[in-house]
């Protein structure tokens, strides 16, 4: 397993992430979308390292794992915010902030 | 006293600026105790500098006071500075006495008007003004003067302002004002470029140094430049033709306003202008026929119009342009002392018969005309009296002021070789005889015309307008003897004896040796005109009162024309303010301001909600769709990068 399979696998998982925040309408499913990002980078950071013979990539995920866990917190919140004043969790109905 | 020349124009301006910011909080007695004050404490301090000035020998009198540098850019200086010579002196006396006189009139005129302090901050500023004007030692602090009095002319003609008719002449002194001062600046502007210098006395020494330059005998030379463009001046500020229009409208204004302004000083101010620039005159020779011609020729025009018209302030306003029509004359034959000796004894009588003429108005209850007077001497004997002795002096009757000035400058006239402009001055004469007592006979003698209620009504002013009257009487009977003629064998005229020192750069052309018997002859002979004048209004007037009906009818063409003043106006209506306003109508509103100018601006917004509303759709609230944008951007930075480098 080169470094070529790990860095092609990365970038399908954070295509698949990408394509999935701009066509799901479900926060939930966008925010999932999201972390589907996060650790497909993840994922590059430790094959870089593994490659390079280095240790920062990993140290470099745990930033971003704590970066997940804290957008995980705020975007969860804003999920049921939005639930409780629009009674939806589709974001094309919150588009008040618009010209 | 010499030194504090400064302090006779400033006290009319500490009043007014009293008034102007406090008056409305004061009680008319303490406004009135201000305006009055002032003007009278000026007129104390110009008696004590004239009376200075004549303890010096006569060389010597003239005396410059340099208050400060006002404008000093590269070579050109101009300092704000006050000339005192005779013929400011005589400026000085005649505006601030017969100004103080005014004024104190102006206390029972006024009482009753709304805006009392208004009127009285104006008419001392007004006072202000003309005595910068006439005190200036250069062209450029007299132009601040000239300006000035113009400014307060329009606010006084305006006073009324919720008249329309009121606002609308003041306008049309502005602005017919404005065309010749045009002409005044651009003299002045002529003046520093030929001479490098604005201040009279340089100028004028270097005129009168050059011999070889000067005079311009023929051609149109500089000074016949000069000269005519600070006519063209002239003709604005003293009602000459072609601009003479705005002066019969500027009696909208309150009646001693046009006592003051419009017929003692400001209007004489052209005719200050000429004689103080007399060295430039002289000299030019096409300029001073000009003046010449123009004057008699406004004098002829201004009387006969005055014989027909019914307004009683207007018979007296056309009588002015007439007047100042014979002061122009005078300079413009050369007789520069004449001319100001007439502006002097005019400035009495005319002040005089204005002031009358308010208190007819007065006493009749605001009626101005003519036709709906008569017999009024038994209600307002004082009034009948000193009309009677303006009339007379305005006429040339002897021994009354205007006699001596009128007869001087027709004499001159003759006597500098000028007999079709003697005879159209003796015309003019006779004319004005008539038309003058025509107003006395129609509003003081025959049947009353008048309603019983008004009659119920009618009374004499009070003292505080029936005492100036009085004085500027004793002035009109006996100001002509400071200028007794020499064929009466006094000795020679003390007045232009005493003007000599600031004529000493005018040029003196050749003046024939006449007899004093002839000059004796040209007297009676004018003096019998202004009987015959007189003779014809009593004829017309008071024995036969359906006489001038039946002559207005039988020469219906002329009274026609004379009725509508030439159609002066008229042709000035369609010649100027027509194109005027319909160009400004048609080309520079409907398209210039409209089109261009709104077109611009608005065009400007048009393109910028264009744009804003094609952009405004990419801030469309959904959440995805900013996530896409960010998206494509970082491919495309992506691509630059990986593709481009």
């Amino acid at each position: 397993m080169s470094i070529v399979h790990c860095l092609i696998l990365s970038a399908l998982l954070f295509t698949v992430g990408t394509v999935g925040v701009i066509v799901k309408k479900n926060v939930i499913a966008i925010f999932l979308c999201i972390e589907l990002m996060l650790n497909a980078v993840n994922l590059s950071f430790v094959a870089f390292s593994k490659y390079l013979n280095q240790v920062h990539g990993q140290i470099f995920v745990f930033f971003v794992m704590v970066v997940a866990a804290a957008e995980a917190a705020v975007g969860l919140a804003i999920a049921i915010a939005l639930h409780r004043n629009r009674k939806t969790l589709n974001v094309d109905d919150a588009d008040i902030m618009k010209w | 006293m010499l030194d504090f020349l400064w302090l006779i124009p400033l006290l009319p301006l500490v009043g007014s600026a009293l008034n102007g910011i406090l008056g409305k909080r004061f009680p008319k007695r303490l406004i009135s105790a201000i305006a009055c004050t002032s003007v009278g404490a000026s007129f104390a301090a110009a008696v004590a500098a004239v009376a200075a000035l004549l303890k010096l020998p006569p060389a010597e009198r003239h005396v410059v006071d340099t208050l400060f540098t006002w404008i000093a850019s590269g070579s050109f200086v101009s300092k704000a500075e006050f000339l005192l010579d005779p013929l400011a002196a005589v400026m000085l006396l005649v505006v601030t006495g017969v100004g103080f006189l005014i004024h104190i009139y102006s206390i029972g005129y006024m009482h009753a008007e709304d805006g009392y302090y208004r009127f009285f901050s104006y008419l001392n500023l007004f006072m202000f003004s003309m005595l910068v004007l006439v005190l200036s030692g250069n062209f450029l602090f007299m132009f601040v003067g000239w300006e000035g009095v113009g400014l307060c002319s329009y606010l006084l003609i305006g006073y009324y302002f919720e008249r329309r008719s009121a606002g609308d002449a003041s306008k049309k002194a502005f602005i017919a004002n404005r065309v010749g001062d045009t002409g005044f600046i651009l003299g002045i502007l002529l003046v520093f470029v030929t001479f490098k210098s604005l201040d009279f006395t340089d100028v004028f020494r270097q005129i009168a140094g050059d011999a070889n330059r000067f005079p311009v005998e023929v051609g149109v030379g500089t000074l016949s430049a000069i000269g005519i463009l600070l006519f063209i001046g002239a003709t604005g500020k003293s009602a000459q033709i072609p601009l003479y229009v705005w002066l019969p409208d500027a009696m909208e204004g309150p009646t001693p306003v046009s006592a003051l302004i419009h017929a003692a000083t400001m209007v004489t101010a052209g005719v200050y202008m000429v004689v103080r620039c007399s060295p430039i005159f002289s000299r030019a020779p096409i300029a001073l026929e000009v003046v010449a011609v123009i004057g008699v020729l406004t004098a002829l025009m201004a009387a006969t119009i005055g014989l027909v018209q019914t307004d009683i302030k207007r018979v007296l306003a056309y009588s002015t342009v007439s007047q100042l029509g014979y002061m122009f004359f005078a300079a413009g034959v050369g007789a520069f002392s004449a001319g100001v000796f007439h502006l002097v004894t005019h400035a009495f009588f005319k002040a005089l018969l204005f002031l009358g003429a308010g208190s007819v108005i007065h006493a009749i209850g605001g009626e101005q005309d003519l036709m709906r007077m008569g017999g009024l001497r038994k209600f307002a004997p004082t009034t009948h009296g000193v009309m009677l002795v303006a009339a007379l002096a305005i006429s040339g009757i002897f021994p009354f002021a205007g006699f001596f000035s009128k007869d001087e400058i027709l004499w001159s006239a003759w006597a500098k070789g000028h007999p079709i402009i003697w005879l159209t001055g003796l015309v003019t004469a006779g004319l004005t005889a008539f038309y003058m007592f025509r107003l006395i006979f129609l509003a003081f003698y025959g049947s009353e015309r008048f309603s019983e209620e008004i009659r119920h009504h009618l009374h004499e002013s009070p003292p505080s307008m029936t005492v100036p009257l009085i004085g500027l009487a004793v002035l009109s009977t006996i100001g002509g003897f400071v200028g007794l003629p020499a064929w009466m064998n006094l000795g020679p005229n003390r007045f232009e004896q005493f003007l000599e020192p600031s004529l000493e750069f005018a040029w003196r052309g050749k003046s024939a040796e006449l007899p004093h018997s002839l000059e004796f002859g040209f007297a009676m002979l004018s003096v019998m005109v202004a009987l015959f004048g007189i003779y014809t209004a009593y004829r017309f007037y008071v024995v036969n009162p359906s006489a001038p009906a039946s002559l207005a009818r039988r020469m219906s063409r002329t009274h026609g024309l004379l009725a509508h003043k030439y159609y002066v106006d008229e042709t000035y209506d369609a010649l100027m303010v027509h194109p005027v306003v319909a160009g400004s109508n048609g080309i520079l509103w409907q398209c210039v301001d409209i089109g261009l100018v709104d077109g611009a601006v608005n065009g400007l917004a048009r393109l910028v909600q264009g744009s804003a509303s094609l952009l405004k759709n990419v801030q469309n609230g959904l959440v995805r769709s900013y996530a896409a944008w960010i998206m494509a951007g970082a491919v495309v930075i992506l691509l630059y990068i990986t593709l481009l480098r």
